[in-house]
């Protein structure tokens, strides 16, 4: 029973942590912007085709730390053009323009690498086959939650220990008081944008190495489910989208693993509409009181 | 008074829908008429349906929803399952021994009462393609619509993903052709009056009725419920009118018309297969309704003919690698493209001067305020000029950038453009029969202001 199931928790985990490294991005600029950013997920491809195209000229030990950069200006970037001139609009126009941020992003992409599916560069050693349990699987796969838990306990670190940390936990908690305590709110925001779009790097790598081929609209559906990882946890906490993160990539596995492939996606969405209704807030979520 | 007026504008809209009918049946018809034209005709008034649906929740209402495509696709499916002829079914669900239903509404009516009754039989599937997509909007209205914005804007696009995913199930394979295509059902073609093609003017009747009814509804006391939720949720509450009711009521209608232009995409497209409504579409129609002005029934309508007649046909060039023939062709390329860059650049200034903008505000203390947006636009548009120059000096003839894709690249560039600083985009809340009111209370506003 138990080596049948295997296989499937291990890819769970590992896409789990995956997911959750991306809902993190998700979850933080919600948490201050209250802005659901479309374009994460397309952030997360282009990842994917700049580490394709850097790693075809360049060694690895620049091609890593070239993507990383520049996907953390690409995020920065994006704020700054789609968001920043919309603070004081409405939240529909926000996410509309996010929305558009998203549309342009995959149809740049697919005007830059001509639409075609790229073979995504094997990293050596994580990219290695190990046997686990009798079981056997790429590096990555184990690599993956031990990696996404380590850099979560240096985010919360971060928040907790360090003044931007401090200055991001005042303005998701009270945009506007913050503002006036003298917190440069653009640039909390920026740095969150840093962050975010850091770990959705990480995220790619890790997530390319197990399926090997990046699409220009490839990031849409591991973006989606990301942001339902985020809503499952309570939506601006950290550890709520950790958690909700596995616990989707881990049913999700399971269930192509019973043969229900079709519906593997179709069960994260349900999961969002079931967590919705019963309780609004997610996991560990933060009760907001709606003022009249 | 008032009656009379209302019945002179009616038979105006009537005279109006007429007009724009023959005409439409004279271009399907004449000769020589380019058939993208059509296409973008037919493309263009589903279009138009799917985004004033759209805007009667999310413009009207105040209901963020992203789950259009969801909805079109159960239409679509509803339509195409229903009207596949029994003859051809074999062979649509050759993948599943003794599929279809074995009936077809069209072909049974069609067989007892001509043209007519195929006629008929489209109209019944249209309104039981919309029936099950309005169906479907209460079921999952109960859960859904008690959400706030994102919430339920994020909950609807994942519904529409389950619905996918339950269509394409390899086990409802007998009814729906599980991820296959469905084909061969009645569609627009097969639209006669005698010998007249009747191809273009089918989808601009159906859309057309569908947008009437809307708009009737939206001018009704449910229309102004709608209006009220929008604008305060609280007040309206207070004010007597049923939250959940009204919005459940929204959400339904929206979706009942999203069945029907699914029906309808479906026959244009003479097939239909489940991977095609991804959340892609929904976004597309998304940018259509704020292109045309979210709370504008016309504004969606011009915006859905400019989106698809932009997108199918008129940006077409942009994904054609081009080489020009000679120097004077190049020249004239140059100096179209200067123009265009200059016009748009006169634009931009004309706009700002009319807010009273400034590209650099001198504060009586402390540093200037630069408009950096302004100051970017501006030195892309030199940069343009200048390459616009070298361009004609330079011995090549190969025009840069043309290449496949490249269409959307500056499409979704103007819908961003569109969004960041034409918010309230073609027409605002405005309707194109409410343009000759406004000036005119205008006027009669600053005449007063005079006095």
């Amino acid at each position: 029973m138990l080596d049948k199931i295997l296989p499937y928790l291990l890819a769970g985990v590992s896409v789990g942590g995956q997911y959750a490294l991306i809902a993190i991005g998700y979850t933080m600029v919600y948490g201050i912007l209250r802005l659901i950013n479309f374009a994460h997920g397309d952030i997360f491809t282009v990842a994917g085709f700049v580490m394709v195209y850097a790693a075809a000229t360049m060694p690895l030990s620049v091609s890593i730390p070239l993507t990383i950069v520049l996907t953390v200006i690409l995020g920065v970037l994006v704020e700054k053009v789609a968001y920043r001139p919309l603070r004081s609009a409405p939240r529909m126009s926000v996410m509309i323009s996010a929305i558009g941020m998203s549309y342009l992003l995959q149809n740049s992409m697919w005007y830059l690498t001509g639409g075609l599916a790229k073979q995504y560069p094997v990293l050596p050693w994580i990219s290695d086959r190990v046997n686990v349990a009798g079981t056997t699987t790429s590096r990555v796969t184990i690599i993956t939650p031990f990696l996404t838990i380590l850099l979560v306990a240096a985010l919360v670190l971060l928040i907790k220990r360090t003044k931007i940390g401090m200055a991001m936990r005042a303005a998701s908690r009270d945009f506007e008081t913050a503002q006036l305590m003298g917190i440069k709110i653009n640039n909390v925001i920026s740095f969150t944008f840093v962050v975010g779009s850091f770990l959705a790097a990480v995220g790619s790598m890790l997530y390319f190495s197990n399926y090997a081929t990046v699409t220009p609209t490839v990031g849409a559906m591991p973006g989606l489910k990301a942001f339902v990882a985020a809503v499952f946890g309570g939506i601006g906490s950290i550890p709520g989208a950790v958690i909700g993160g596995f616990i989707i990539g881990i049913c999700e596995s399971l269930i192509k693993g019973s043969g229900l492939t079709t519906f593997s996606d179709a069960f994260t969405f349900a999961l969002l509409i079931v967590i919705l209704a019963v309780k609004p807030t997610g996991l560990f979520g933060e009760n907001l009181t709606e003022k009249v | 008074m008032i009656k009379k007026n209302d019945h002179k504008k009616a038979w105006i809209a009537l005279m109006i829908a007429v007009a724009v009918l023959v005409l439409v049946g004279a271009l399907d018809n004449l000769p020589h008429v380019p058939s993208m034209l059509l296409t973008v005709l037919q493309k263009g008034a589903i279009y138009a349906l799917v985004a004033v649906s759209m805007n009667l929740l999310n413009g009207f209402t105040g209901l963020f929803s992203l789950g259009q495509a969801g909805f079109m696709l159960l239409g679509a499916y509803t339509y195409a399952v229903l009207t596949v002829p029994v003859e051809r079914q074999a062979s649509v669900y050759q993948r599943y021994e003794g599929g279809g239903l074995g009936f077809s509404v069209t072909q049974s009516l069609g067989n007892s009462m001509g043209q007519f009754g195929v006629f008929l039989g489209v109209v019944l599937c249209l309104i039981l393609a919309g029936c099950v997509a309005g169906f479907f909007a209460w079921l999952i209205g109960l859960p859904v619509l008690k959400l706030k914005s994102d919430y339920l804007a994020i909950a609807t696009l994942g519904f529409a993903e389950i619905i996918r995913a339950v269509v394409m199930y390899e086990e409802l394979g007998p009814v729906t052709n599980g991820s296959n295509l469905l084909y061969g059902f009645t569609n627009f073609t097969d639209f006669h009056l005698g010998s007249l093609k009747l191809t273009t003017v089918m989808p601009f009747l159906f859309a057309g009725l569908c947008i009437l009814v809307v708009v009737l509804l939206i001018n009704s006391t449910y229309g102004r419920a709608f209006k009220a939720i929008r604008d305060d949720e609280v007040a309206a509450e207070a004010m007597g009118i049923n939250l959940a009711k009204h919005k459940r009521m929204s959400f339904m209608i929206s979706s009942f018309f999203a069945g029907i232009s699914g029906a309808l995409l479906a026959m244009f497209q003479a097939s239909v297969q489940a991977s095609a409504f991804k959340a892609a579409m929904t976004y597309e129609i998304l940018l259509i309704v704020v292109i045309g002005g979210i709370g504008s029934i016309t504004g969606s309508v011009i915006a859905s003919f400019l989106f698809v007649g932009c997108s199918e046909w008129g940006l077409r060039f942009l994904d054609n690698e081009t080489t020009l023939k000679n120097f004077d062709a190049k020249v004239k390329f140059a100096v179209i493209f200067g123009i265009l860059i200059a016009a748009v650049v006169a634009f931009g200034l004309l706009s700002m001067k009319r807010k009273g903008e400034k590209l650099i505000t001198r504060a009586a203390q402390g540093r200037p305020t630069v408009r950096w947006g302004a100051v970017l636009g501006l030195a892309v548009a030199a940069i343009a000029l200048l390459w616009d120059v070298w361009f004609v000096i330079s011995p090549r003839l190969k025009l840069p950038l043309l290449r496949s894709g490249f269409r959307m690249v500056v499409f979704s560039v103007v819908i961003m453009i569109m969004v960041l600083f034409f918010r309230e985009g073609i027409m605002g809340d405005k309707e194109l029969w409410d343009l000759g009111k406004k000036k005119r209370s205008a006027k009669a506003k600053a005449g007063v202001g005079n006095e």
